[in-house]
């Protein structure tokens, strides 16, 4: 028998496939067992209700799509008193993406949060291309000052494990997820999309309503692999590896690299039984090459 | 909803640059109704990505028909696909038209709109109403589906800009003209799609007539189902607020007097 379970802190998952924040729902439950995967992590939620970018609000790029979303979200109080109990109990473990623009933000949602006994997990959102950030110039993920100031107002608050989400637009990921890891992180997740545009030739305008929004999918998959493999040089702590994951071979490579966990995002649009069959295609790569725990195939990049 | 791996049984051009596919299943059959749409996986590879959402056109014993112009990359692929080949759907989606009984019904076609209207107008005059059709177009060549929505038993009336076909002008002048004669009034419901500048111009004639008017959305889309919130419609929700709804999972068929226009 393979083992597939992973810890991220002191939470064990089942395996290491978790569908990606803002691209997995409830919605999807007439479709498919959303009970297989190891962790499904909600939509970034904020404290207040956010009413999202002006349409359209998606592109379609080679390989890729552009979302401009905008964290259209209706709050910490519609979610926990309307959203959390559409999410299966128990065998898959719910994380909850938090957002916001101040420290003071994320404090008043982790502290509701952690009340909360179907919450896992926290992943901070401190890299999405499509808000503003109060009155700090670009990202929080784009600071290690920041990312450290975020990371440790709220690790002070509680006991679930924080997963730092990073955003691929800085010189040195690495080193901005080793931040991450001294303020208190269990786990970074990356990459984030990249900001991107595209354009209709013939209107002459962007063809989001927002001029620009995030790229993800195949696309950026060599990219992210990169990143994985970077800061796993750099970090002792578990690295979700993201970006463009349309199968188990995709996952496996991202394992390779130093990924402990894999996100699926865009390819749930796609076909939404991309993460149950990933983590069917990883159990039996880890049977095929004779390998009992899969914890022994991370970083095991060859030379 | 499900995801289905249907077969398709046929994919022919109606029109230059316009296809009409066949597609076989007998779920989607059964649970299909006038005015929701499917997703459709083009390529299975990765470019083109995402799935497009298609309006069902028929409903047929056996499965559905979808129409669809060539427009980009998802739908070129489309059209090159053959008779037996599979086909990767998720469907049905959407909320599909509320039928009002009534003794007449009007439908306001413009360009390839005309596809979910189809089903529609099978689904009205199967329940014996009587049904006017007014289809719009830049010119002949794109006003499809004429003889399609005279054999249901309907009454078709059509308007190109160049006057190639029908009235020269637009779809909403013979409305406007209709609308005139005193046997249409509130109780004739008017049903949409196309454009959004003519969709509009449709919601304008049906609230100055006081006439309910339902109107299907087009909205570039990822999920389908309402997870990723990717094709908001801006809906009015009093006088000063507004919210956004979702033309997959809200829609795509809304109140033409909820929309802020």
């Amino acid at each position: 028998m393979v083992n597939l379970s992973v810890k991220i802190g002191k939470l064990k998952l089942k395996n290491p496939v978790m569908a990606a924040s803002g691209t997995f729902g409830p919605e999807y439950r007439q479709l498919i067992d959303v009970g297989s995967i190891g962790a499904v992590i909600a939509k970034t939620i904020t404290l207040k209700a956010r009413a999202g970018n002006k349409p359209p609000r998606i592109a379609e790029a080679p390989s890729g799509m552009l979302n401009s979303i905008g964290l259209e979200n209706k709050g910490l109080d519609d979610f926990i008193n309307n959203k959390i109990q559409l999410f299966p109990k128990g065998k898959t473990a719910l994380i909850v993406s938090i957002s916001g623009d101040s420290d003071e933000e994320f404090k008043e949602l982790l502290k509701a949060l952690n009340k909360i006994d179907k919450v896992s997990a926290i992943e901070l959102n401190l890299s999405c291309p499509n808000v503003k950030h109060g009155s700090r110039h670009g990202l929080t993920a784009q600071d290690k000052g920041a990312v450290s100031e975020t990371v440790e107002a709220v690790r002070r608050l509680t006991k679930l494990p924080l997963i730092a989400k990073l955003s691929p637009c800085v010189t040195d990921i690495a080193g901005i997820a080793r931040a991450a890891e001294k303020a208190g992180a269990d786990a970074v997740s990356l990459i984030n999309t990249f900001p991107a545009m595209a354009v209709d030739i013939e209107t002459r305008k962007p063809l989001l309503g927002n001029m620009s929004g995030g790229l993800s999918g195949p696309a950026i998959k060599p990219i992210a692999l990169k990143m994985v493999w970077d800061t796993y040089q750099k970090v002792k702590i578990p690295i979700i590896g993201i970006g463009g994951i349309m199968g188990y071979e995709d996952a496996v490579e991202f394992i390779l690299c130093g990924a402990t966990c894999v996100q699926i995002g865009t390819a749930n649009f796609v076909d939404p039984r991309t993460p149950a069959e990933t983590l069917r295609g990883i159990t039996s790569y880890l049977a095929k090459n004779k390998i009992d725990d899969i914890n022994e195939l991370i970083g095991r990049l060859g030379k | 909803m499900k995801q289905l791996n249907t077969k398709i049984i046929k994919n022919e051009q109606v029109a230059p640059g316009f296809y009409r596919m066949r597609i076989e299943s007998g779920y989607l059959s059964g649970k299909s109704k006038p005015g929701q749409f499917v997703e459709v996986r083009c390529s299975e590879g990765s470019d083109p990505l995402l799935r497009r959402p298609l309006g069902v056109h028929r409903i047929i014993n056996n499965g559905i028909e979808i129409l669809y112009e060539v427009v980009g990359k998802g739908t070129k692929v489309l059209s090159g696909k053959k008779t037996g080949e599979g086909l990767d759907i998720i469907g049905p989606l959407g909320n599909g038209f509320d039928i009002v009984s009534a003794d007449t019904a009007i439908i306001v076609a413009g360009g390839i709109g005309v596809a979910p209207l189809m089903a529609l107008a099978e689904k009205l005059v199967s329940r014996r109403g009587s049904v006017i059709v007014l289809i719009g177009a830049c010119k002949k060549e794109h006003i499809l589906c004429e003889r399609d929505f005279k054999n249901t038993g309907a009454k078709v009336l059509t308007a190109t800009e160049d006057g190639s076909c029908g009235k020269k002008g637009r779809v909403t002048d013979i409305l406007e003209d209709m609308l005139r004669l005193p046997v249409f009034g509130a109780r004739s419901p008017i049903y949409a799609c196309g454009p959004s500048g003519m969709l509009a111009a449709v919601a304008r004639i049906a609230g100055s007539n006081r006439i309910p008017c339902q109107v299907s959305l087009e909205e570039r889309m990822a999920c389908g189902v309402g997870v990723c919130l990717g094709c908001p419609v801006k809906i009015r929700k009093s006088s000063t607020q507004y919210e956004y709804k979702m033309v997959c999972k809200d829609g795509p068929v809304f109140n033409a007097e909820d929309i802020a226009w």
